[in-house]
């Protein structure tokens, strides 16, 4: 059934989500104090053993996993056992949390204050709550919240508080533990620290694998972390991260527990606090690092409105019952289960398909505003008009119109749309459009998009008052904000858009070419979205089968039809991937043109950014996105995977060497001039 | 006792005077059976043994034919509704056990209204007519040795002691069963039964005491030849005793408890105790490589055997000495045991006995938690000090065993009982649905017993186990015989269960336990069984790599269309769940053919190729055709 749960993208209209309640409403109404101080007694796990966070410590130190590989670094160091279990010791004293009751209330009291100021409603599924709490004394649990805003954990550790649920443990990165004070706070809330990166290092690894695995077994607290590794930047769902789900999972498969449960948790917001920080981030202007003096100073944003957040609490996922059938566990009987080992070929694709059925799980729960709609609306005109030379906006009747068809566009698609009904469309949408002023602008009942706040018009005039490039930067940022919303709606539409453009791009009408247009894409873009691995075929029925439902294709014996009315559907939908389609071009021409022998990764981005900026400038390019550095790094990727590119050892770093040919076939592959069969990468 | 041999001597005479005088007469009825000349090769001086038979060839006169054990011997809850333990054969016989009933509707759902009662006597048209090879009982004639096809006979050798087995006959039902049943009464009848099987090509199946759970006493149903069950329970002499080399030469076909009682009376013992040991026989256990409570002291049936004498379609097979140990190639006896009836007949055995011990105790100890009590058993096996049984019961086979309890006769006791609660569960702080009861038995000679006793209860104490009593200890080893007859209670109120059993490496002991009975809720849970199952474990015999760990798992089967396939289904998981577990197959149960279907992966392709080849070599006409192992 939680296979089902976590699978079922056959029908989604189907599929019945719960109701959500307002959890800052109690507090608008009564004591901050009281609730702060409030009894709190969560429900436990019921094998669990209770423990101090230093006996977990300790517990860690003596267990034969550790004492294997200190062992094992010792002799392969030539460092006394000693000198090597001191060092675990102190590794194990910076990573580990030290969660009080105290410190939680000392949050609940202060995020009380914030969130009432900055946020309109806090709203939680409590049907969804009521799940984890049962699932939490029937076997440990994991929670794998989205990742959107630094605000995430905070607000999970706050809302599960407030329910009077098992505060969770929380992995976090090592750059909080540079905010002297804060990381300590974070700490004592929870939080435990990893290194981002300790690729080679065993003992590292095995510290903090034994860490989190003895917290899961015992039942100490649910264990929370991000499968998407790092925030997202642009609102798109990240290509999930493994190691730790392949450590939450190691429990069960050696039989260490009898089930895990995996708790898959959405959060959305209506108003990303880091918004602009995430545009200019992605343009290459540095990020601030994270400091306490940095916190204090962007409090200003405290006098905002950020509008409201949804956060949905999926239904939990037996591990149990995922690996049925997939994994053979009995591969654990004939080495002691405490000497590392590589995962077998089974469990690395069992972890992998899991991690994105879990990924697409939290995509799919995650609600979206009107605005989003709107978003993708204006981003579409406003790069039409752009084209055509235009420059009033889109009239806000004609606005609310086709948000309308795209609100029903988008149920049809299964989206988790928060559109409020009893409201008329139009007063949802200029709601919307009041929220985000800062990326609009209406004027005599036309919007655009807040592009030309140097008053002159956009693209590049010899009399503005700015530079050029400046100019085009602060654009590109009010651009890639609003698409940061788009793209919170970019899972729904994403495999029909994907189809949309394999028509557009396919050499014929034929059912078989379509589907190779539609493979080949896929591939192409599976580092951008959330593709399920070896799933080209279900995605590609669900494609079909969204857009037949929808009366905008027919399918003969042989051939696809676009309808009458399909048209405009399959415009919108394929527009959406425009920019994108362009931004992997644009990558594959640099490549082409510019990239030189000696070109590292590193400079990657910023060479092709200087490309980018340049063409853009030259109007040769339409969509600002493609300055995006989130595009252009997943574009990097999918030629690294594809074999167009490939790493070489340079004296100092690694050399990018280009297969033109390849590069050069898979562009014009891209831009349709050549069909998919012909082209080299065919046999991708 | 003695008049009772003495009858039974009368009815075998008289038997015997009929049968003649039906030899006389002609050919025999159906349902008579023939009795055989005396056995030539066995003179009557080198048999030791006395001559009372425990086990009749007409085992139902004595046995229960649908159901476990003697049939003067059951669980009944009396009008006033307190359970009762008829008969007069063990300890608990006669005896009202009062909170029986409690637990039973306690941990059940069940109730003394909802009856689910078995059909009183087989209707003989519920078994097939038997498909006889004429040829075959012509020549089986003429050898003398007696046989029958009557349908009882025939039924009682047509299954094991599984689950589905015995709720089937309780309704009535009869499937595929042995055609002939054939009595050999030694040796050589065997050898003459084996030669005119191969040559009129009939299958035989041989029968000891009839206690499989492996389903391995079935008749495959795709089997179209006769098929002869080979009843070795008249083979139950011990031939000789050797006080030399402290060994004994028995025939397959005595059963445990007859073995013992009559080295007994010669101040020996095999210490081969399974649970079953009252039915059991020698034969049996080596083909099944049994394994008994003592193996501490004595060893499993693998430690014990000398030398094996087994009939197969190739000729006889045996060493040509009875040495203690060889290095002449893999040993041959390990094709023999655990071959479950595959190759062929074990007749006789040559068996290592011990004195009797001068001294027996018995003892317990109550742990705070299953965990602390694992520990102590892996600590006591690491230091080699187990006493000749040692036994953990979980929590719930702690209380189902105090359930067990018999009516206490004074108000003193009831009261000294109450003060052991108190003292284990208020002063010592210990959990009651948490804490568990580790039981034991030491032998030897009586200071060696003291000592050891101390020995094992310091251990004890270092994983905060308390002593508590003999009494407990020795409930406990009770239980062992009785909780056969429970489940015929069960099945009277619609609730059925099963024991099974694992080995697994002492690391993967607490986790093999926790899944397991995890998973039978679980799967009881998802096959819509309305009552939560009793699922329970005990860890019964400690090894120094690992130990045998036992499973007992029994639900209420209420609003259940087809309860016996849930019960398959969920036992099919749980068997699942423990090689996931990193256990085995099967400790001492034998694979039958309930297990075949994890024989290769148990065993790797390789394995399984030479067990075959052994088999082809051994019987290409697959004349010992039960189908079981591979």
């Amino acid at each position: 059934m939680a296979v089902n749960a976590l699978y079922s993208h056959r029908d989604p209209m189907l599929k019945k989500r719960d109701d959500f309640e307002d959890i800052l409403e109690e507090r608008r109404n009564s004591s901050d104090l009281k609730y702060a101080l409030r009894c709190y007694t969560p429900v436990l796990y019921k094998g669990v053993t209770p423990c101090t966070s230093s006996m977990l410590k300790s517990m860690v130190l003596q267990s034969d996993q550790l004492h294997y590989v200190i062992n094992q670094v010792s002799k392969e160091t030539g460092k006394a056992t000693d000198d090597v279990k001191e060092e675990a010791s102190a590794i194990l004293e910076e990573m580990a949390q030290c969660l009080q009751l105290s410190t939680v209330r000392f949050f609940a009291f202060t995020l009380t204050k914030a969130f009432k100021t900055l946020f309109r409603s806090i709203c939680v599924n409590e049907d969804g709550i009521q799940r984890l709490q049962q699932a939490i004394q029937e076997h440990p649990v994991v929670l794998l919240p989205s990742h959107r805003s630094y605000m995430d954990f905070l607000l999970m550790s706050y809302i599960l508080y407030t329910y009077d649920v098992a505060l969770p443990v929380i992995a976090a990165g090592m750059d909080f533990m540079g905010m002297k004070f804060v990381g300590e706070m974070l700490r004592m809330s929870g939080a435990f620290f990893i290194r981002r990166s300790f690729g080679g290092d065993k003992l590292y690894w095995a510290l903090f694998s034994e860490y989190v695995k003895t917290m899961l077994k015992n039942g100490f607290a649910p264990v929370e972390f991000f499968l998407e590794g790092t925030r997202s930047r642009t609102s798109k769902s990240l290509t999930p991260k493994l190691g730790l789900l392949n450590i939450v999972m190691d429990p069960f498969l050696k039989g260490e527990v009898f089930d895990v449960n995996v708790v898959p948790v959405s959060i959305s917001y209506e108003r990303v606090l880091e918004e602009t920080l995430y545009a200019r981030e992605l343009l290459g202007i540095p990020k601030p690092k994270e400091s306490t003096s940095g916190l204090f100073k962007a409090r200003k944003i405290l006098s905002e409105d950020f509008g409201s957040i949804h956060v949905y609490f999926g239904q939990p996922v037996s591990v149990r019952s995922l690996a049925q059938g997939k994994v053979n566990r009995c591969q654990f009987n004939l080495v002691p289960r405490h000497i590392p080992r590589r995962p077998g070929e089974d469990i690395a694709s069992f972890v992998n398909d899991s991690a994105y059925g879990l990924v697409r799980a939290q995509e799919e729960n995650m609600v979206l505003k009107p605005w989003v709609l709107v978003a993708s609306l204006l981003l579409q005109h406003h790069h039409q008009n752009q084209a055509a030379g235009q420059k009033r906006g889109i009239a806000l009747g004609e606005l609310t119109a086709q948000a309308v068809w795209l609100r029903d566009l988008s149920r049809q698609y299964g989206a988790f749309l928060h559109w409020p009904d009893h409201i008329p469309p139009s007063e949802v949408v200029s709601s919307s459009l009041t929220l985000h002023r800062g990326l609009v602008r209406v004027c005599e009942e036309k919007v655009q998009l807040a592009v030309e706040q140097a008053g002159g018009p956009a693209g590049p005039g010899p009399h503005s008052s700015v530079a050029p490039e400046e100019e085009l930067l602060s654009q590109a940022v009010i651009v890639l904000s609003c698409a940061s919303y788009r793209n919170q709606a970019l899972h729904v539409f994403v495999r029909p858009a994907l189809l949309a453009l394999a028509i557009h791009t396919a050499s014929s009408n034929q059912k078989q070419e379509v589907f190779n247009s539609f493979s080949f894409l896929r591939n192409m873009f599976s580092n951008e979205f959330i593709l399920c691995p070896g799933a080209t075929v279900q995605d590609f029925e669900e494609a079909c089968y969204l857009l037949v439902k929808t009366g905008a294709l027919q399918f003969t014996q042989q051939e696809v039809l676009v309808t009458e009315r399909g048209h405009s559907t399959l415009a919108f939908l394929s527009s959406m991937l425009d920019p994108f389609l362009q931004g992997y071009q644009v990558v594959c021409r640099f490549l082409c043109e510019e990239a030189t022998e000696t070109l590292t990764e590193k400079q990657f981005i910023p060479a092709v950014r200087k490309f980018i900026k340049k063409h853009l400038l030259a109007g040769r390019l339409r969509y600002m996105e493609v300055l995006s550095s989130d595009l252009q790094k997943n574009s990097l990727a999918a030629l690294l995977r594809l074999g167009a590119v490939w790493k070489m050892k340079g004296v100092e770093q690694e050399m990018l060497k280009v297969n033109k040919v390849m590069v050069n076939s898979l562009e014009d592959t891209l831009g349709g001039k050549l069909p998919t069969q012909k082209a080299a990468v065919a046999r991708l | 006792m003695a008049s009772n041999s003495s009858s039974d001597r009368q009815r075998i005479a008289q038997q015997r005077l009929r049968i003649i005088a039906g030899h006389l007469q002609g050919p025999v009825d159906s349902d008579s059976t023939i009795l055989a000349a005396e056995c030539k090769a066995q003179g009557s001086k080198t048999d030791v043994s006395s001559e009372r038979k425990t086990v009749p060839r007409r085992r139902q006169e004595i046995l229960k034919w649908n159901g476990w054990g003697y049939n003067d011997t059951r669980f009944l809850f009396n009008k006033k509704g307190q359970a009762e333990f008829t008969g007069k054969r063990y300890r608990l016989s006669g005896m009202i056990i009062p909170a029986l009933q409690n637990w039973f509707e306690g941990t059940f759902g069940a109730s003394m209204q909802h009856k689910s009662p078995a059909m009183p006597i087989l209707t003989s048209s519920a078994v097939q007519p038997p498909t006889l090879n004429e040829a075959f009982v012509d020549e089986l004639k003429s050898t003398g040795i007696p046989f029958s096809h009557d349908a009882e006979d025939r039924v009682f050798r047509g299954h094991g002691h599984c689950l589905h087995e015995v709720f089937a006959l309780r309704e009535g039902k009869v499937g595929r069963v042995p055609d002939i049943v054939v009595w050999p009464n030694c040796h050589n009848d065997v050898v003459k039964i084996v030669e005119l099987a191969c040559k009129h090509n009939v299958c035989l199946i041989p029968y000891g005491g009839g206690t499989s759970v492996s389903s391995a006493l079935e008749c495959p149903p795709e089997e179209t030849r006769c098929i002869v069950s080979l009843d070795t329970s008249q083979m139950n002499r011990i031939l000789w005793i050797d006080e030399k080399n402290l060994t004994a030469h028995v025939e397959a076909g005595i059963v445990g408890q007859e073995l013992e009682r009559l080295l007994n009376e010669s101040g020996y013992c095999t210490g081969h105790e399974p649970d079953s040991m009252e039915f059991s026989s020698l034969g049996g256990w080596v083909a099944t490589r049994a394994s008994g409570m003592k193996k501490n002291i004595y060893g499993n049936i693998e430690d014990l055997v000398v030398h094996v004498k087994m009939v197969t379609p190739q000729g006889v097979i045996e060493k040509g000495c009875q040495c203690p140990r060889m290095s002449t190639g893999p040993d041959i006896h390990h094709f023999i045991m655990g071959s479950e009836g595959t190759l062929g007949v074990v007749t006789e055995v040559t068996m290592k006995i011990r004195p009797m011990p001068e001294y027996q105790k018995y003892g317990s100890v109550v742990f705070p938690n299953f965990e602390q009590g694992v520990a102590c058993l892996r600590e006591v096996a690491k230091q080699r000090c187990a006493p000749a049984s040692i036994r953990l019961m979980d929590n719930e086979q702690f209380k189902f065993g105090h359930a067990l309890k018999p009516q206490v006769s004074s108000i003193f006791t009831s009261f000294l009982d109450g003060l052991k609660k108190f003292y284990i569960t208020k002063f010592k702080g210990f959990d009651p649905d948490r804490l568990c009861v580790a039981t034991l038995l030491f032998e030897g000679d009586r200071e060696k017993v003291l000592q050891h006793e101390k020995q094992v209860y310091d251990i004890a104490a270092k994983f905060g186990g308390l002593a508590a009593g003999e009494d407990n200890g020795q409930r406990g080893y009770m239980l062992t015989f009785v909780i056969a007859y429970l489940r015929d209670l069960g099945m009277d109120y619609y609730v059925i269960g099963e024991s099974f059993e694992t080995s697994v490496p002492w690391d993967r002991v607490l986790d093999i336990c926790r899944n397991v009975k995890a998973r039978i809720i679980q799967e009881c849970k998802d096959k819509g069984v309305q009552f939560s199952p009793l699922s329970t474990c005990r860890v019964t015999q400690t090894y120094d790599a690992g130990a045998c760990v036992y499973f007992y798992f029994a639900f209420n089967y209420r609003g259940l269309s087809d309860p016996v396939h849930v019960y398959e289904q969920v036992e099919h998981a749980a068997r699942e769940e423990i090689l996931a577990n990193g256990g085995s197959l099967s400790h001492h149960h034998g694979v039958g053919k309930l297990r075949k279907e994890w024989m290769r992966e148990t065993i790797s392709d390789v394995g399984m190729g030479m067990l075959k080849s052994v088999k082809n070599y051994v019987d290409p006409k697959n004349i010992f055709g039960n189908r079981n192992l591979i």
